[in-house]
């Protein structure tokens, strides 16, 4: 049975989605297609989703390409690029009759729908390696965007340049195929994809989330990391590793979270200013040594990359269901700081900041993203690569010098062994002003008092939540940290003269001005990404203030732009 | 040599007199009196117990941290400024019990520090239960009818990890805890120091003169550098050998390995955010 394919136009704006199995080399394609759509002055930004295996299964990524800068995750599918048997059931729910579907051909079994075969296994083996296939694809789709194939291959030069000369002249080859392939779609389809083409865009650069917070924490002056690999953090620490001789920073992977975290004060309290990357499961474990950081003042940056849980949970996908644990983990009383960036600017700007602050008040400071930010990948036309710290650098120390001593702002200022002629005694056990340890009522107190207006302090520079779409509105939409691109998108799309949303950047200590703004809603709409509501009872705890409407969302997928679409204007 | 510059008359010891802490305490002050060139580039660390304590009778910099998490902290204080001396002061619970998977580990990191365990076979802060140490059939109000696990044996797992430099003293011979402190400060790598000590309230066992009985010097017939001959005489239970058992000199150290001080040896509280590498990556990733 052959089905008439119908004439596909498409806009400003189109969606690819490559599927294939884990270890099919999807991620190559993505990395070097983003390359491809840049250098031809397309914007264009990638959403992975993942399984938690080496081999087999199917991992999407979906490629937006588009004449402004769009990259939160979108339902629909324009263009499925299906390299494995179960990637069109996989995203069944996605597809449109709109939607033009490349199977390969070896190893498409399903009939009934109107498919593109291309045969990228037997082109690869005709040129000797099955991992050509995904070349294949590369020239296959830039013909579908008018890209030349000699674009293609210069990207493709480019990206292999290590590789041998052979290699790279069957890539070529493959590319070249593939384009062909490419053009008969064209025809078949009478496509037209129409995106304006910005020279501009060719300058900027393509960056993730885990780049922005691994350079963020560089220009906040981390010169120590320790961790443990857990996903969706690991991220931060490969790449710091690997750049760890041209930062001059010292890089170790720690036998667990207990020993990253416990290092990273010692580390604090030699000089340095240490960040730890991880996520739920390995920041229960540093949950002690947090309580450690407010007991010894220290500053400490903690960089917890969420994903679903309970416990193991779904080790790849994405959650905002921490926010809780950030807020309340580690035994006792103490301040902290929870910043909660939405977008890939604010993940490098904000772990720069949490460096100043955390040094500034001598508190922990939680960046708080999630795996959906952090495997994004987008062209960004700059980075603030500019020193904005607020730190108080380490005082050199007097022969009389004490640690905790007792001071008008609350601040004592901080020493480090080997800098003055002091002694820096720092204990977990309450102590002193000289750090030593007592069980004087009065001592205990006063501490308790000076570690617990550091809360006060910290609101100084709590950042303020900004807000966005109409400025004379009845209905507030708020919401923290990844969920920022697919609500702004969704406000843009429906230009809705009653609705604006607040972002908010930093969510402890509570930034009180949000409060007015949120007080001028007629409905408050809290969306999370957990199925909680965890910031809505934050909400309710700090300012007594109830949202009317949560949309929460918990399967391990991030807020497409449509459901949003659907759920904060009740639509269907 | 006296301990003056280290002496800090204010402390207020809450050990119970005759406690063997006493007496590391004492000449510990005497050993760093006299090898520490420094004492501004002195940091003592320890954990949570009786022992670890200690630091708060010493005038020294100290980082009295969690417990059993003595040794990540210690290696990061080293790793971030090189030039600081770096003492351990803890007991065998902290380090071998609670610490255990971070005495393993930093074994096999190597930092240039010294790691002195206080071994009395018991637990005192928390009153009297078993310690990782404890031999079978010790008796405590946890383990009513004796110990039944194998105690663990420190000398022999720091041997099967390759550490750089394995002792064994008994804190009742001076002379001789003084000889061999003196060198695990000096020695450049991991130096292990597991010190036999009594408990005089809560380990009737294990007294001064148990400890006196049952243990004996390696003499010059002990072949420091030879870890087959090092373990044979870690896993002597009859009487326990005191000294040297092994040590390797020119064992690489974990910090002067780090890629951080290739380039620059400065401390990290010298250095300033490398925002010309930053610019240099984000140029690159333009391209």
């Amino acid at each position: 049975m052959s089905i008439m394919p119908v004439k596909r136009i498409f806009h400003h704006d189109v969606s690819v989605v490559l599927a294939g199995e884990a270890g099919q080399g999807i991620e190559t394609v993505e990395q070097i297609l983003m390359r491809i759509f840049k250098s031809a002055g397309y914007h264009v930004s990638a959403t992975k989703e993942y399984m938690s295996r080496v081999r087999g299964g199917t991992n999407t990524t979906e490629i937006r390409v588009s004449s402004r800068a769009v990259v939160a995750f979108l339902d629909r599918i324009d263009v499925l690029v299906a390299l494995d048997p179960g990637a069109i059931d996989h995203v069944k729910d996605r597809l449109s009759p709109k939607t033009i579907i490349i199977v390969n051909e070896e190893s498409h079994k399903e009939e009934g729908r109107d498919i593109f075969s291309v045969p990228f296994s037997k082109i690869a083996w005709e040129l000797g390696n099955r991992i050509l296939s995904n070349t294949v694809a590369l020239g296959f789709l830039a013909a579908l965007f008018g890209i030349s194939a000699e674009e293609v291959i210069v990207q493709v030069r480019s990206s292999f340049a290590k590789k041998e000369a052979d290699i790279i002249e069957k890539n070529c080859l493959a590319v070249q195929r593939g384009f062909n392939f490419g053009l008969q779609a064209v025809d078949r389809y009478q496509l037209t994809i129409q995106i304006e083409r910005n020279a501009d865009i060719k300058k900027q650069l393509i960056i993730s989330g885990h780049e922005a917070a691994a350079l963020g924490a560089v220009v906040g002056g981390c010169n120590f990391l320790a961790s443990y690999p857990m996903s969706p953090s690991t991220g931060v620490l490969t790449f710091l590793a690997q750049h760890a001789d041209e930062f001059g920073i010292v890089v170790e992977q720690a036998e667990d979270e207990i020993a990253a975290i416990n290092m990273g004060l010692g580390s604090w309290y030699a000089g340095g200013r240490a960040l730890v990357t991880t996520s739920g499961g390995g920041f229960a474990l540093m949950s002690e040594g947090l309580s450690l950081a407010g007991a010894i003042e220290s500053p400490m940056v903690i960089h917890l990359a969420q994903r679903p849980g309970p416990a193991t949970g779904l080790p790849t996908r994405t959650e905002q269901g921490d926010l809780d644990l950030a807020l309340y983990a580690g035994h006792g009383e103490f301040p902290r700081a929870i910043l909660t960036p939405g977008t890939i600017e604010d993940v490098f700007v904000l772990t720069a900041w949490a460096f100043g602050l955390a040094d500034r008040y001598q508190v922990p400071v939680f960046i708080l993203t999630d795996q959906g930010l952090l495997d994004l990948y987008q062209t960004l036309a700059e980075l603030p690569v500019v020193s904005t710290s607020i730190s108080n650098e380490p005082v050199q120390t007097e022969p009389d010098y004490k640690r905790y001593r007792f001071t008008q702002s609350g601040l004592s200022p901080r020493g480090i062994p080997g800098f003055g002629q002091g002694i820096v005694c720092v204990d977990s056990d309450e102590h002193d002003e000289s750090g030593h340890i007592t069980e004087d009522g009065a001592v205990r107190r006063a501490m308790v008092d000076k570690r617990m207006k550091k809360h006060e302090l910290l609101l100084e520079k709590v950042l303020a939540p900004v807000l966005y779409g109409a400025k004379d509105y009845k209905k507030l939409i708020i919401a923290w940290g990844s969920t920022f691109h697919a609500i702004l998108e969704a406000l843009e799309l429906q230009k809705d003269p009653d609705m604006a949303f607040l972002y908010f950047r930093q969510v402890y200590p509570f930034p009180e001005t949000a409060i007015p703004f949120i007080k001028k809603a007629k409905e408050v709409i809290c969306i999370e990404n957990n199925a909680g509501g965890q910031f809505s009872g934050l909400l309710r705890r700090e300012t007594g203030l109830s949202v009317h409407k949560k949309i929460l969302k918990y399967n391990g997928a991030p807020f497409s732009v449509e459901e949003l679409v659907r759920q904060i204007w009740e639509q269907e | 040599m006296s301990g003056k510059a280290f002496d800090f008359p204010q402390a207020e010891i809450s050990w119970c007199a005759g406690c063997g802490n006493f007496g590391i305490l004492n000449l510990l002050k005497d050993i760093l009196a006299e090898v520490v060139a420094d004492p501004q580039r002195f940091v003592l660390v320890s954990g949570i117990g009786q022992a670890a304590k200690l630091p708060q009778y010493v005038r020294a910099h100290y980082f009295n941290g969690l417990h059993g998490r003595a040794l990540p902290s210690a290696t990061a204080i080293k790793a971030s400024n090189p030039s600081l001396t770096v003492v351990v002061t803890s007991g065998e619970g902290d380090m071998y019990g609670e610490g255990g998977n971070h005495f393993i580990h930093t074994i096999r990191r190597n930092p240039d520090i010294t790691n002195i365990v206080h071994n009395n076979m018991v637990y005192g802060l928390t009153k009297g239960q078993a310690s990782p140490t404890s031999a079978r059939d010790f008796k405590t109000p946890v383990q009513v009818n004796g110990v039944i696990l194998e105690p663990f044996n420190p000398l022999a797992v720091a041997i099967a990890l390759d550490a750089s430099f394995v002792a064994r003293v008994f804190m009742g011979f001076k002379d001789h805890f003084r000889e061999i402190v003196k060198k695990a400060i000096l020695h450049k790598g991991y130096a292990l120091v597991d010190v036999f000590q009594p408990c005089v309230t809560f380990n009737k066992i294990n007294t001064y003169q148990w400890f006196r009985d049952r243990t004996y010097f390696l003499d010059d017939s002990h072949d420091t550098h030879n870890r087959m001959q090092a373990f044979e005489r870690a896993i002597e239970t009859g009487r326990f050998p005191l000294g040297i058992f092994y040590q390797q000199t020119g064992k690489p150290v974990f910090e002067d390995q780090l890629a951080a001080y290739q380039q620059d040896k400065a401390p990290l509280f010298q250095r300033k955010p490398n925002l010309e590498a930053v610019n240099r990556i984000v140029d690159k990733m333009r391209h």
